[in-house]
């Protein structure tokens, strides 16, 4: 247990912070997520070829691919990408992304292709009836949608967002490789510098299904609430 | 964009996607084995039985297979004992390692798979098999096991997919799959956008033929 003390001779503080920070990622990426389904979901179930074409390529490509690739490219290319960009604009100067934002970008686009998924089907299996009654009623575009779509489809969307965000959660540990620190990287320090790394890796995967199991919980009130009336 | 580079690279990918297929079928058919048994296990009806099944299932499914690879390579050689046991000449070898891992953290996906497609077979069937006479044991074999596998196959497709996507994380313990030769290629080149879409390129056209596949199978074998 001296080894998970918290101050100088431990590394429980510093697992501490890594959990955050591992916390931070993933709501981080899955908000990033939700910013991509908003535009990737109606795109998938517009009627227009091309814009059908789009949603398709993007949840197909980012589904096929491993999660540590689209990492990899980020991490390495995506600041070769932002200074050919800058260098357009007359900026010349070497440009270096966080750590941090790279990460939650490349986990946010492959959570944002799953949670489009969710959330085609979850519109998808609303009864027709209710666009139509909503039509008739002279009901606006927006009202429907806030009011009368969203509220039905978020109870059908939240059990496979759960799934989502468990993905996430574990998809963050890949982030490990681009030397943020988060669990999987302070463990790696850690087992490195104190050669036990079978007690901080079985240490981490507690931590990581700690937070599994919490969120799990969180997510069943959620449920409950939105489930109200069924 | 250097497509010189992409045509020279094209080769060492290609060989490296064999790489690839070797520790995605072998985890496959090893996962599948534990995922039938671990399936058997949650459906008995002895609590501490299933418990245990459960909580295989529990810990694998909700811990990353980035830490557990880690912990089969980097923390199991740590335990003295195992050392000198004939065990260690598996667990010394990365490859097999990761074999190891992919093969624990599929099966437990493919027990919950299975067991949610026999729990989802109508027991109208199982009574239509019975009051026709037929022993349990010919129903099991000739009844619930067909109507499981097809009733599981289009989870099982995306489990396949998932779990050729997890092979990358073999690159992590050393092994040169599709990732780690486009990762050793970056290194030295410096082009990472063109080797790492072409990487991309290739797991996905792997992933397209395994989609197909399971649609065919699914096709083959439906109810109609």
């Amino acid at each position: 247990m001296d080894l998970l003390s918290f101050g100088k001779t431990g590394w429980g503080d510093e697992l501490f912070y890594a959990t955050l920070m591992t916390i931070a990622v993933a709501v981080t990426a899955m908000l990033i997520g939700f910013l991509f389904s908003l535009i990737f979901t109606p795109l998938k179930l517009s009627n227009n070829k091309f814009l059908n074409f789009i949603g398709n390529t993007y949840t197909t490509v980012i589904r096929g691919v491993p999660e540590l690739l689209v990492i990899y490219l980020f991490f390495f290319g995506g600041s070769g990408a932002i200074m050919y960009v800058a260098s357009i604009f007359g900026y010349f100067e070497y440009i270096e992304i966080n750590a941090f934002i790279t990460g939650s970008v490349a986990i946010g686009i492959i959570s944002g292709a799953y949670s489009t998924e969710v959330f085609r089907g979850a519109i998808q299996s609303i009864d027709k009836g209710q666009f139509e009654a909503a039509k008739v009623l002279g009901v606006s575009k927006f009202v429907q949608f806030y009011k009368i779509i969203l509220p039905q489809m978020l109870r059908l969307a939240i059990p496979n967002l759960s799934n989502v965000w468990q993905i996430t959660l574990k998809d963050t540990s890949l982030i490990s490789v681009t030397g943020l620190v988060e669990i999987m990287r302070q463990s790696y320090i850690a087992a490195g510098s104190t050669r036990d790394p079978l007690f901080f890796y079985c240490f981490a995967a507690v931590l990581y299904l700690m937070l599994t199991f919490l969120s799990m919980k969180l997510i069943n009130r959620l449920e409950v609430k939105y489930s109200r009336g069924f | 964009m250097d497509f010189d580079l992409m045509i020279a690279s094209l080769p060492k990918l290609l060989s490296a996607a064999v790489i690839t297929l070797k520790l995605l079928s072998a985890s496959l058919i090893i996962g599948l084995c534990i995922g039938f048994l671990f399936a058997v296990l949650r459906l008995n009806k002895k609590p501490f039985i299933n418990k245990f099944a459960y909580g295989y299932s529990y810990l694998f499914r909700g811990t990353p297979l980035l830490v557990q690879i880690f912990i089969i390579y980097y923390g199991l050689g740590q335990i003295e004992w195992l050392r000198s046991t004939f065990l260690w000449v598996i667990l010394k070898e990365p490859y097999w390692c990761a074999i190891i891992a992919f093969a624990l953290n599929t099966g437990a996906y493919t027990s919950e798979i299975l067991r949610s497609a026999f729990q989802t077979i109508k027991p109208g069937i199982i009574e239509a098999g019975k009051s026709l006479g037929i022993s349990s044991k010919i129903i099991l074999y000739k009844i619930q096991i067909p109507v499981a596998i097809r009733q599981s196959l289009p989870a099982y497709g995306n489990e396949i997919i998932l779990m050729m996507k997890g092979t990358s994380l073999a690159s992590t313990v050393t092994l040169m799959d599709i990732t780690g030769v486009a990762k050793h290629i970056v290194s030295t080149t410096y082009k990472p956008l063109e080797v790492f879409l072409l990487a991309g390129g290739i797991y996905l056209f792997m992933t397209f033929i395994i989609h197909n596949l399971i649609k065919y199978l699914e096709k083959k074998y439906s109810f109609q």
